[in-house]
């Protein structure tokens, strides 16, 4: 085997100048589909880091047909005490659970008693809430990184425009779900960036708090956040969640929660869908491209060498062992692509990380492109190249494998 | 026994929609350690009946048995083993594999073919370099060769496996005539040391007289075969 590839080897750098541009081709794919792959991969993994560790949590639980009213935050869809006090047990006894916080969203009226404007509110309880999104501290651009009872975080566009700074009074008037309206002073503790997705443009203030604006005689909990331990199994265990509680909470036949991942409420999981049809689509043209170069290059190798296969063949080499040498040749080039591109990839992905380039994604600004590829990409990619390579030169190696030693001795 | 007969090999060709008749019914037989030439014009049909010796190709009728065995009979890869065990091939261009050394060429056939372990390969490689003089070439590629020197590479190639047969098509035509009298005194030695026949074909008639065995070909059939003058 060893010496077939040494043949193979040696054949390959006969013919350096060919050999040399179909590996700068391969080259060439490969390095692009790793950029492509590291930088839509690190732009996804980072808009979803921050849509889930910022804002949404990994899993969401609402009372069922709250989701499709969530614009409107619907107080009379919110979870009752004593189920949000089940849900609670039952989620302190999973344990793939990081970390999970009730909410209370309402929308109201904000006022800095010279004019006001709509706001959308969610009540918290902080440290719970802080474990279970633990980048909503680093949103915090003024102020202090946590709320108390009384005060209030508002969005930075908000403040901008009610021109409101940290440590203003300003109130919160809510209408309650019986119609009644309340309003109560707060203090602002800190001001935050928005993010892209739904609730990224939302205000924060105690659960405590809520709950009195709304004068709840029972604290009532709109949503749930779950934080998982493991991000990467978050699909089976969502599943596994939905089937327990569906266990647990189904009565007279009917199931009265919805368990929703981050992708069922945020409209970037379609981005991140699109991103990774786009990255399968990448993926086929360096199949194509490595597929037509590397075709081209065996066949054109098997017909200059029909007396070399035709000797080969007369002095009793078993079909078996030229369709190796064939088919090593193939294995080379692919091996030398995947090698080389894979090289300068790394290499243009550190160039790109020092860099430090930045980019702006709806109203999030400055965000630091951190191009990054997982092993398991880095080796799919290179698999690919390499078993495609080998199928490529599988036709011309079968034809030298076949041909007639008599006929092949013959050709000019 | 006779190590090549052929019974009544007819051979016909097909170009287009004629038929070319190569050999009309040839008969003969060839014993062990002869050194024997095909000799003919061109289109006489000596290669032809190289190739059917050869297991190259199958005659149209009539039997050729090598060694005992019916080579007409034998399909692609029991063909190709026949050959790797029993025949050696000497060509016209020499047809060395151009990224193999002199060395590696003479090799291939113990590598490629017949798996023998390395020891054994170095000793016969080395053996046949210093037989046909190459042992100082050894290192060199065919480009880097002579004509005679690569024919005298083929020649080393061809015994390598001790086949009972080596056939060398037109072996001298592309030499020069010192160089094709050097490599068919070669060829000589070797049978002599080795007792391996020697078939070829040629037309030139200088090596006529450095044959033993004369088959005349001419229009696809066979002169009484009669002993060369050298």
């Amino acid at each position: 085997m060893m010496n077939l590839y040494k043949i193979a080897l040696r054949n390959l750098l006969r013919y350096k100048r060919r050999t040399l541009l179909t590996a700068s081709l391969i080259t060439v794919g490969v390095v692009f589909v790793l950029v492509f792959v590291a930088v839509s991969g690190s732009f996804k993994a980072m808009m979803i880091g921050q849509i889930t560790d910022a804002m949404l949590g990994h899993i969401q639980i609402h009372k069922r047909g709250y989701v499709a009213s969530i614009d409107n935050l619907p107080l009379n869809l919110n979870l009752n005490a004593q189920t949000a006090a089940r849900i609670d047990e039952f989620l302190g006894k999973q344990k793939n659970i990081e970390a999970s916080s009730p909410r209370l969203k309402f929308g109201g009226l904000f006022s800095n008693f010279i004019e006001s404007t709509n706001i959308r509110l969610n009540g918290i309880y902080p440290d719970r809430e802080f474990k279970t999104v633990p980048l909503l501290t680093s949103r915090i651009s003024e102020g202090r990184k946590t709320i108390a009872k009384g005060e209030i975080l508002i969005p930075a566009l908000l403040a901008k425009g009610m021109k409101v700074k940290v440590g203003d009074s300003v109130v919160i008037v809510a209408t309650n779900k019986d119609g009644s309206v309340n309003g109560k002073q707060f203090v602002v503790a800190g001001i935050m960036e928005g993010v892209t997705g739904p609730g990224g443009r939302d205000g924060y203030v105690h659960i405590e708090d809520a709950a009195e604006v709304l004068r709840m005689p029972e604290l009532e909990i709109s949503e749930v956040a779950v934080r998982l331990k493991d991000f990467d199994r978050l699909q089976p265990l969502a599943r596994e969640m939905e089937k327990q509680l569906t266990g647990e909470f189904t009565k007279d036949g009917k199931f009265p929660l919805e368990i929703h991942t981050w992708e069922g409420l945020s409209p970037f999981a379609n981005v991140a869908r699109m991103l990774d049809i786009m990255t399968f689509f990448i993926k086929l043209m360096l199949v194509a491209l490595v597929l037509i170069s590397v075709l081209n290059v065996m066949m054109m190798a098997v017909y200059e060498r029909i007396r070399e296969i035709g000797t080969m063949a007369a002095i009793g080499t078993p079909p078996g062992k030229i369709l190796m040498l064939f088919m090593m040749e193939g294995l080379s080039l692919g091996v030398l692509g995947a090698i080389i591109g894979g090289g300068v990839g790394l290499l243009i992905l550190f160039i790109l990380n020092a860099a430090h380039i930045t980019f702006n994604f709806g109203q999030q600004q400055g965000l630091l492109l951190q191009a990054y590829v997982n092993p398991m990409d880095f080796a799919t990619i290179a698999v690919i190249v390499i078993l495609v390579s080998v199928v490529a030169s599988l036709q011309p190696a079968f034809k030298a494998s076949r041909m007639e030693p008599i006929v092949a001795l013959r050709h000019v | 026994m006779s190590l090549v007969i052929a019974e009544d090999i007819t051979k016909d060709y097909r170009v287009g929609e004629v038929i070319v008749p190569a050999l009309r019914g040839v008969s003969f037989e060839i014993d062990p350690a002869s050194f024997v030439s095909f000799v003919g014009p061109s289109g006489s049909g000596k290669t032809t009946l190289l190739n059917l010796i050869g297991c190259l190709d199958t005659p149209t009728h009539g039997r050729m048995t090598v060694a005992g065995v019916d080579v007409g009979a034998l399909d692609r890869k029991k063909g190709a083993a026949f050959r790797g065990a029993n025949i050696g091939f000497i060509f016209q261009d020499f047809n060395l594999l151009p990224v193999l050394t002199a060395y590696e060429n003479i090799e291939y056939p113990l590598l490629m073919v017949q798996n023998i372990p390395a020891e054994e390969r170095r000793r016969r490689v080395t053996t046949l370099l210093e037989a046909v003089g190459m042992a100082d070439q050894a290192g060199k590629r065919p480009d880097q060769l002579s004509g005679g020197q690569k024919q005298r590479v083929a020649i080393a190639r061809a015994l390598v496996t001790s086949p009972k047969v080596v056939l060398a098509d037109e072996p001298t035509a592309n030499l020069d005539s010192k160089t094709a009298h050097t490599v068919v005194e070669l060829m000589k030695k070797m049978r002599d040391e080795r007792q391996t026949t020697f078939i070829f074909s040629t037309h030139d008639q200088k090596l006529v007289s450095e044959v033993e065995i004369i088959f005349r070909l001419e229009d696809g059939l066979l002169a009484s075969p009669r002993n060369g003058e050298g």
